[in-house]
This record gives C-alpha cells, sequence and structure tokens, in this order.
C-alpha cells in the first residue's frame, strides 16, 4: 500500500468531516495523521475481525480532540462503515468529539489530557503479565506534556521496563492559546524522556517512511519503552492551516474547503 | 468479640480469592503497609503492581489493566485516591467502564490528628456524582467480606470506602444475610429510623438500644449501597416511621443525608434529620474525639431522636 497516498485521503476525508459537522480539532488532526496511518495500515496486528482477540495490538489516542483523524482511519480499515460519521457530532451521536470505547476500535475514552501513557502502562503490565506479545501505543500532544500525570507514567513505564510499549509525542510546538514555548517550555524533549531511561528516536512527525522505520525500531528495543518524538506541522498538508495556532479547532470555510482539497489533491498527484 | 479492621477483611478476601484466581491485581500507591496489604504483596508478587506516590497514575494504570481482563483493586487512601484521582476515576474507570474497584483506606477523619489533607469528608460527595460509579461503605468485617466477595463477581466500576481502625462486628458470622445494593436491617422498629454508613452503624446500634430503654423503638438500617442506594428501603422507612435521622462519617453535603434527604422529599416527604460532619475543617482528635465533638456517637445520636419524636 502507498501510505502517501492514504495519507492525502484521509486528510480529505477529515477537513470533510469537519466542514459538514462544522467542529473539529483540525490542526492537531492534520498533524497525527500520518503516524495513524504508519500504525493503522502497516504496523498494528488490530483488524476489525480481532478486536475482542486478546493478542491485539492496544492503540490509545490519549490527545483525544484529534478523534476526528482516528475516526477516518477507523472507518477507513472497517471498523464501522464510513456512513456513520455523517452523524458526527449531531443530537444523540455515538460519534462525538474524542474517542469512546462504545465506537468499534476505541480501546479507551479520552479526551481529558495526561491519561492515555497511564492507561497504556496498565496494558502493557498486563501483557507482561499474561505473556502475550502484543504491543501498545500511546499517542500524546506536545501540550499535554504540561500534565504532570504524564510524567507518573513515563517513570513507571521505564521502572516496569515496559518495552512493549511506545509513546508518541506529536510535537507541532503549537496549543490553542499559541506556541508551545509561550505557554510552558517544552524544550529538550528528548533530553527529558532519556532521563527517564526511555528509548528515544526523535524523527520528522509527517515523514511516513521515518515513521515506519522509528515504529519498527522500537520493537526491536529490549528492557526499556520507547518514545517516538514526532517533529510535526501543525495542519499539516494545507498551507494556510499549517503552523498557525488559530487552526487548532477553526471551521474551514466553503471557499477554504475548496482550497484544501485542491491543495490535498495536488499534493497526492505527486505521490501517484 | 473480635475487633477486625475492615481494610485487613479485605485483604485476606482478595488473598483468598487470587490463589485461584491469577487476574485479581492488587495496586497500591506507596499504601501496602497502611492497606494491611503487606501479606499480599509478599505471598502475591506476580499480582501485586506498586505505583509509587502517584495516585493519578494509580487509578489510570488499574483501568489500562481492567481494560485487558484483569480484575484491578486500588488501594490508597481515601482522601487522595477519590479527589486527586477523580479525573482518573470519573474518564478512566467509570466513563470507561472499567473492571476497577477503588478502596478508599482510611476514610473519613480516620486520620484524625492528621488534619484535613488526610481526612476524606467529601468522597461519598465525589465519587456519587461520577455517573457509572457505585459508592459502598460497609459496617464491618463481615460485610465487608460479603461485598468484596460480590464485587469479584461483577465487571463493574465501584469505590469502596473503610476505616483505619478495628471494629466492632455488627452481625453475626451465622445469621449476617446480605444482599447486594439492599440495605440491611440491624434493628426493627416503628418509632424512627436511624440510617448510617460505614463505621456509624455501630454507634446507630448502640443508640437504638439506648432508645429501647427508654420506649423508643428505632429501625436501624445499614446503608452500606450509598449509590445505588436501597431507595425502596428508605421509603419504607418514611411510611413506617415518624422521622428519619441519617448518620455519616462525611461532611453535611452531597452524602447519604443529601440523598436521603431527595429520596424522601420526591416520594414520601418526612422529617430528616442529617448528622454528620461540618462544613468546616473539623476539630483536632484522635476520630472517636472528633465523633464525640460533633455527637456522632450513640448518646448524640439517641439524643437527637429525642428532641425530634
Amino acid at each position: 500500500m502507498n501510505l502517501q497516498l492514504k495519507a492525502c485521503d484521509i486528510r480529505k476525508d477529515i477537513i470533510t468531516l469537519i466542514h459538514r459537522a462544522k467542529t473539529g480539532h483540525i490542526g492537531g488532526d492534520l498533524s497525527v495523521t500520518d503516524i495513524l496511518v504508519a500504525l493503522y495500515y502497516k504496523h498494528l496486528n488490530t483488524t476489525p475481525e480481532n478486536i475482542d482477540n486478546p493478542n491485539r495490538d492496544r492503540f490509545i489516542l490519549s490527545k483525544g480532540h484529534s478523534v476526528e483523524s482516528l475516526y477516518c482511519v477507523l472507518a477507513d480499515c472497517g471498523f464501522f462503515p464510513k456512513e456513520d460519521l455523517k452523524t458526527y457530532s449531531a443530537y444523540a451521536s455515538k460519534y462525538i468529539g474524542h474517542p469512546n470505547n462504545k465506537i468499534n476500535g476505541i480501546e479507551m475514552n479520552t479526551g481529558s489530557l495526561g491519561h492515555g501513557l497511564s492507561v497504556g502502562v496498565g496494558m502493557a503490565l498486563a501483557g507482561k503479565m499474561d505473556m502475550r506479545d502484543y504491543r501498545v501505543y500511546a499517542v500524546m500532544g506536545d501540550g499535554e506534556m504540561e500534565e504532570g500525570s504524564v510524567w507518573e507514567a513515563v517513570t513507571a513505564g521505564a521502572h516496569y521496563k515496559l518495552d512493549n510499549l511506545t509513546a508518541f509525542v506529536d510535537r507541532n510546538h503549537l496549543q490553542i492559546s499559541g506556541t508551545t514555548e509561550n505557554i510552558m517550555m517544552q524544550d529538550k524533549q528528548e533530553e527529558r524522556w532519556a532521563a527517564f531511561g526511555w528509548h528515544v528516536i526523535s524523527i520528522l512527525g509527517n515523514d511516513i517512511d521515518a515513521l515506519d522505520q522509528a515504529i519498527t525500531e522500537a520493537k526491536t528495543i529490549k528492557g526499556i519503552p520507547t518514545v517516538i518524538i514526532a517533529n510535526t506541522t501543525k495542519g499539516c498538508g494545507v498551507s494556510f492551516m499549517e503552523n498557525q495556532a488559530g487552526w487548532h479547532h477553526r471551521v474551514p470555510t466553503d471557499a477554504e474547503y475548496e482550497q484544501a482539497i485542491n491543495e490535498l489533491n495536488q499534493r497526492r498527484a505527486q505521490y501517484e | 468479640m473480635n475487633k477486625i479492621a475492615n481494610k485487613q477483611e479485605i485483604c485476606n478476601v482478595l488473598l483468598e480469592a487470587s490463589a485461584q484466581d491469577k487476574d485479581i491485581i492488587v495496586l497500591c500507591s506507596d499504601s501496602r503497609g497502611s492497606a494491611s496489604l503487606v501479606d499480599f504483596a509478599k505471598e502475591r508478587p506476580a499480582q501485586f503492581v506498586e505505583v509509587g506516590i502517584a495516585e493519578q497514575n494509580l487509578v489510570s494504570i488499574s483501568a489500562g489493566l481492567a481494560s485487558c481482563g484483569k480484575k484491578a483493586f486500588a488501594v490508597s487512601p481515601a482522601s487522595f485516591l477519590t479527589t486527586r484521582s477523580m479525573e482518573q476515576a470519573k474518564v478512566d474507570v467509570a466513563y470507561s467502564n472499567t473492571n476497577v474497584t477503588l478502596i478508599g483506606i482510611s476514610g473519613g477523619v480516620s486520620y484524625g490528628a492528621l488534619g484535613m489533607t488526610h481526612h476524606s469528608a467529601n468522597d461519598i460527595a465525589a465519587m456519587a456524582s461520577i455517573p457509572n460509579m457505585r459508592v459502598y461503605l460497609p459496617s464491618d468485617h463481615l460485610q465487608t467480606g460479603k461485598l468484596i466477595r460480590a464485587l469479584l463477581q461483577d465487571k463493574k466500576p465501584a469505590y469502596v470506602r473503610v476505616g483505619r481502625n478495628a471494629v466492632e462486628p455488627i452481625y453475626d458470622e451465622a445469621t449476617i444475610s446480605f444482599e447486594m445494593d439492599r440495605a440491611m436491617v440491624v434493628t426493627e422498629g416503628q418509632d424512627v429510623a436511624i440510617i448510617a454508613c460505614g463505621e456509624m452503624v455501630k454507634p446507630a446500634k448502640d443508640a437504638a438500644e439506648l432508645l429501647k430503654s427508654k420506649g423508643i423503638m428505632a429501625r436501624v438500617l445499614d446503608m452500606y449501597c450509598v449509590k445505588p442506594i436501597d431507595e425502596a428501603a428508605v421509603i419504607k422507612a418514611a411510611k413506617e416511621t415518624k422521622a428519619i435521622v441519617t448518620v455519616e462519617e462525611h461532611t453535611i453535603y452531597g452524602g447519604l443525608g443529601s440523598m436521603i434527604s431527595q429520596i424522601t422529599a420526591a416520594h414520601c416527604p418526612t422529617k430528616v434529620i442529617n448528622m454528620a460532619l461540618p462544613d468546616a475543617p473539623v476539630v483536632t482528635g484522635k476520630s472517636q474525639e472528633v465523633f464525640d465533638h460533633y455527637g456522632l456517637n450513640a448518646k448524640g445520636i439517641a439524643k437527637t431522636v429525642m428532641e425530634l419524636i
């Protein structure tokens, strides 16, 4: 499968979903898209057929506000009909603005930041206890690193030598009120995680090949957990959304929607 | 009678059940000693997880384990477990519907003179306000044992609060009749109903004895199931007695008394007096001294009843 093409298609789905529903966290959706594509189309053993299998890999979108990206990937992978997403954020829909485990393929409810890695530690511990070889992946935002509970989980992950656990930091340098550096210092992520005893891989996080290699490398690391610092671009793929804090959760106008889809079609053509 | 701390009974039941059931996992936050779980940690090291002084992590890790089929028991002082970790209890346990039992030890004012940081006089309000979270305050070790065995049979979230001290038995091993989520009738009576939970059931029972000597027959209900509360038993008590007195080791707002007042107001209006801790830092003292200060003892409960009817 051409993962670059898939990432373009998922981005178009995300923008269409948000434009139609008039709500969503579009900037973070677009920065995390490649991570989700690399995981769901290349690495996770999770399929709609094995969602109850105890040996399935576990995925937690700790930065739950990027749920539109996850919805589009899960629907495309067949966990539920794409048609269902027409109810996204509508009255009485189960497709709400953050992940919840009433939906096929979603393991845990998230949305309150700073929980997902701790939950992942629990899942990884269970895997060790039961001697299962599934892997656990938790994706966090860089603003999320401001939550103290994240570092409780980072400590525990190293303490329990959870080499079946891989964390991602979607390092797009922006959060709702501005740059992460202006809101609360987030520099030296690599050194921070290394100091806590994690294997650190720092890559360009919108580069599918780099993500593929990093996830593959994480599987070979024994005795310590791995974090992939994914240096991403918020709003990646749409020129006027890139690196703009204002696009954290802005909804595109009809004209902006057309332009975004055109840009993604052009980007797609480059990969064909 | 042998006084046994309810937390010790929890350890005994979990130790016994975990011999066969390897999915039972106990987690502590540097609290194995105060939780009476040292024996569990020694005898079941593969089923014991220490998370250190990190209560938020404690609850989320428990939820992660539970999502993979484990029966997680997160044991930590009630004060920190319920409010410091309230967000994790809400999202990772209740909302995500994971099979986690939160055990709050040294609940209420168990820690006495250690002060308000260590008191959990608002844990009922905190936990009961979360949809899909059950709240239990067992009164003695026999009931505690029955409750924990019952919780091992289901997969739903629950919060259990127990005290620090050894407590006298309320029930008799041969005759105890336990039904999940049904109040237990400690004494029968038609003059007044005293509805209590946790360690307040004992003084309520003793108050009924004092009242009996004055010709007042009090119905004492042990509402260990604060949520889901036994609404039928409350309505029955409201209809069949002249007034209700509620007694709890909790702040006056949002606890057992508040819930019972809501039920009676809606279904069978009657006079209800809530005996509880004040909406203020409590007086310094050992827990019994604190109870005595606020009249949360047999004499104080009997006095309240006498003034009421």
